[in-house]
């Protein structure tokens, strides 16, 4: 199974539901799209939910940093929600883990943007 | 205890990425039927994944004259006891690998690239890179087979 985006609005933060495997080619480029997509609608605060995200390799990272910085350099903010033990284990191995805001609760990071 | 050494795979494959999903899938069965866990599969897979990619992406560079060797052995010798070890070896210029940026540098942490050897070495007991005869990159992914209960 492939990556499966699914963008939705709660307040004014754009939640983006992504399921299945980010890896190199479709799965990293789809990510990449839907954020082009949603800083050129000009959303500012963008909570990617990866709770269904069975796996991620080392693109699917890199696209995770590209997109945090990408809406870092636009003036936004990008964080993170419900990481599986195998994604959060990634992101600690990286040494990325600290750099993304992560959180388990989405009421919780929707509060975090204000 | 005899020294053995059981060839479980030996395939040339094309430099696409249907390679990498093919290349994952047969090792994970391979790592499956010798008798690792859910976690070390999934550490073993990521591995492969991550050097298939650099072979067929950074190393053949797509190029469809080009194949990817890949090779699974399971050996058992006294001193070492048993090792499950990947060899994947591209037809690429090559690279030094102290030239390779490392990706925990604090510099280096928001690049969009550069981490598959890293994850390689953190997921497997043992990464050798090395330049392939005549021409090319020999990887070899080494992790011990767990002890049979």
């Amino acid at each position: 199974m492939s990556v499966k985006l699914n963008t939705r609005q709660v307040g004014d933060v754009s939640v983006v539901d992504v399921s299945g495997r980010i890896t190199l080619g479709e799965g990293s480029s789809a990510l990449r799209d839907c954020l082009r997509d949603l800083m050129a609608q000009n959303n500012k605060k963008i909570l990617l939910n990866l709770s269904e995200v069975s796996y991620i390799d080392s693109s699917g990272i890199g696209e995770l940093v590209s997109g945090f910085t990408s809406v870092a350099n636009s003036g936004g903010t990008l964080k993170l929600l419900g990481l599986t033990k195998r994604v959060k284990d990634l992101l600690q191995i990286t040494k990325l883990y600290t750099v993304f805001d992560v959180h388990e609760e989405e009421a919780h990071a929707v509060r975090a943007f204000a | 205890m005899e020294p053995t050494l059981q060839t479980l795979l030996d395939q040339d494959y094309p430099s696409t990425l249907e390679s990498v999903d093919e290349a994952e899938t047969v090792i994970l069965k391979a790592a499956a039927d010798v008798g690792f866990d859910e976690d070390e599969q999934h550490r073993i897979g990521m591995s492969v994944r991550e050097c298939m990619v650099n072979a067929v992406v950074h190393g053949n560079r797509y190029n469809r004259n080009k194949v990817v060797h890949v090779g699974v052995t399971r050996s058992c010798e006294p001193e070492a006891g048993e090792k499950f070890t990947i060899r994947i070896v591209d037809q690429g210029e090559g690279f030094e690998i102290k030239e390779v940026p490392d990706p925990l540098e604090e510099n280096n942490l928001l690049r969009h690239s550069g981490r598959g050897l890293f994850l390689m070495g953190a997921f497997m007991d043992d990464v050798k890179v090395r330049k392939a005869v005549p021409v090319g990159t020999e990887v070899t992914l080494v992790k011990s087979v767990p002890p049979q209960q």
